[in-house]
């Protein structure tokens, strides 16, 4: 009887030891990817890439601004779209959503949330780009904004139902139409947590290349109106890096090091605020 | 919920709609229905655009095995290979390592552990899609081909899947490279389908003796089971239509071989790579169908994976995962 308590605690330890060696083992690549990129890609960093455009083939130096300011301008833009839209949606699911109507808009924004984002890519340029005959900031941004707009829609629902009833009811009570009781009772509670789910979606779409390839495309240096051709930090890694030239690899890093900082802070603020809400 | 009776009937007390409220309901009701749009359109341009390689070439775009844009030749079967080979490759490194992350995170480690390792482990589905691509191309198919691959051809040399000169760039590296994005998507479903199991028969495990593990073996995995296949399918739908990283490192070249060390090419990459400089309306068709076939089957796994959680309980928390 007490052997077979050894082998069984044995076992168990073989179990415990297992899983905890998966969550090393899948620890691993992030630990790889963040060293790499910040060892390569410090390098690349200098003033000069974050002030000067790309210079002609063959010729070291030059930056990446307007791959920066390309990348924080179609972005602004996706949320210009996709947040009003993504937030008025998930209000309308959580106070009227009981409906077949309700019912039907979760599962297309869950269908919707599963769509790989370079069939997104390919929709906005079958419905923007072909029509119109031209890349522009827009179009990316149109296709940002659609991939935004499940995740922000469904967090500010969930987020919306966590509200007491009590205070929607207190409102009520007050006399305040049930309109605006949602406005400045419901949302002003939940806002946090809705800013937290938005923040998580904007960091993802900052790191989105795939939807941008066919729509904003790239470009080589200012885009003077975001009706034209705009570069993007992503794009721009994956053109770099695709590249023959070493010197552009060695900007591939630097531009990835800061594109990293800049979705890695967006999430990690995001889920500080998180914290701080629940505690 | 009270509120719901907001959609219809009137709700002031002396009769009469409040026009605000009106008006907030359908204003609101307007975007929640672009939402509906989004994915309906999306559905008739895809096929719009498909509509001349669907008529010139039917079912034999899928099973053709020569793709020549300039010949005007398209068929699919190499990439559509590339695609669910990479993808079942990505399941099989992933599964096991998710499914312990996720039983580790929430059945046996302490609570800062689940804390610190599970903020850690979401941070891997933060990393950009061109950034592991770029990490792929450059520190991971160098070490595939003067470390892993050797090994693997020398010791397992006999099995037809690691024959042939190491490249690197490859169907392996490719499958890495996929599990590696795919794990916290499956981790994180799995965990919210582990949390979805009820206490009383953890502790009813427990209390009939077994240990810990045990208790995970025969008392929660069995109830989660479908939980936990429905975690795995929405792995396998973000792996199929994963695009930047792939195109990085498979080595983009339309083949069908046995070893896992050679190119492939998978159909996002395909539309990645072609799509700007296609040669044509026939090949612009062609590659739009290549995106309807991703679209229709990511989205059919997606609806799947979802009924399968929701059946152990509370439904997953929507949004991109």
């Amino acid at each position: 009887m007490r052997e077979r308590f050894g082998l069984r605690r044995f076992v168990d330890r073989v179990v415990r030891g297992a899983c905890l060696l998966a969550t090393v083992l899948a620890l691993l690549p992030l630990v790889s990817v963040l060293a790499f990129v910040v060892v390569r890609g410090i390098g690349g960093l200098s003033v000069a890439f974050f002030t000067g455009l790309p210079k002609p083939v063959g010729e070291p130096g030059g930056g990446m601004a307007h791959a920066i300011v390309g990348s924080l301008e179609i972005v602004g833009l996706a949320c210009l779209f996709g947040i009003p839209a993504g937030v008025l949606a998930g209000i309308h699911l959580a106070e009227f959503g009981g409906t077949r109507f309700g019912r039907f808009v979760r599962f297309s924004a869950d269908v919707l949330s599963g769509v790989p984002s370079i069939v997104v890519g390919l929709f906005v340029y079958a419905l923007v780009v072909a029509r119109a005959q031209r890349f522009s900031a827009y179009a990316g941004a149109l296709a940002l904004a659609i991939l935004m707009l499940p995740t922000i829609t469904r967090s500010t629902e969930e987020l919306l139902r966590l509200v007491p009833e009590s205070l929607r009811e207190a409102a009520l009570g007050l006399g305040v139409p049930p309109w605006r009781a949602t406005l400045r009772v419901m949302l002003r509670t939940a806002l946090p947590g809705i800013a937290t789910g938005v923040m998580l979606a904007v960091a993802r779409a900052m790191g989105e290349s795939a939807p941008l390839l066919f729509t904003a495309l790239n470009n080589r240096g200012w885009a003077r109106t975001p009706n034209e051709p705009t570069a993007s930090l992503p794009v721009n890694i994956y053109t770099y890096a695709t590249s023959p030239y070493t010197d552009w690899h060695q900007q591939a890093w630097a531009a990835a090091l800061v594109l990293v900082t800049l979705v890695l802070c967006l999430s990690i603020v995001a889920r500080v605020l998180v914290r701080r809400g629940a505690g | 919920m009270t509120a719901s009776t907001a959609a219809g009937a009137p709700r002031t007390l002396f009769g009469g709609k409040r026009t605000g409220d009106f008006v907030f309901s359908r204003l609101t009701g307007g975007f929640a229905l672009l939402v509906v749009l989004a994915i309906s359109a999306m559905a008739v341009e895809m096929a719009l655009a498909s509509l001349p390689t669907l008529s010139a070439f039917g079912a034999s775009f899928a099973v053709g095995t020569v793709w020549d844009p300039l010949h005007r030749v398209f068929g699919a079967l190499p990439f559509v290979w590339g695609t669910v080979v990479s993808s079942l490759l990505a399941l099989l490194i992933a599964v096991p390592v998710s499914l312990g992350v996720a039983v580790y995170l929430s059945e046996l480690a302490t609570a800062w552990q689940r804390d610190v390792l599970g903020f850690l482990v979401e941070m891997l589905a933060a990393v950009p899609s061109v950034v592991y691509g770029l990490w792929g191309a450059f520190a991971l198919a160098p070490w595939l081909r003067s470390s892993l691959e050797p090994w693997l051809a020398q010791h397992f040399g006999f099995l037809p899947w690691f024959q042939g000169p190491s490249q690197g760039f490859g169907m392996l590296a490719g499958g890495i490279v996929l599990s590696i994005m795919i794990l916290p998507t499956i981790s994180s479903v799995s965990r919210e389908v582990l949390r979805a199991v009820p206490a009383s028969l953890r502790e009813g495990a427990l209390a009939l003796g077994a240990t810990r593990s045990e208790m995970v073996s025969l008392a929660v995995l069995p109830y989660a089971r479908s939980g936990l296949i429905g975690a795995v399918l929405l792995g396998l739908g973000r792996a199929l239509g994963e695009t930047m990283a792939i195109t990085m490192v498979i080595g983009n070249r339309a083949q069908i071989s046995s070893s896992l060390f050679a190119p492939s090419y998978t159909m996002a990459s395909v539309i990645a790579n072609e799509f700007t400089e296609a040669t044509g309306e026939l090949h612009l068709a062609a590659l739009a169908e290549m995106g309807l076939l991703l679209f229709l089957v990511t989205v059919c796994l997606n609806i799947l994976a979802r009924l399968l959680v929701a059946r152990v309980g509370r439904p997953i928390e929507g949004g991109r995962l």
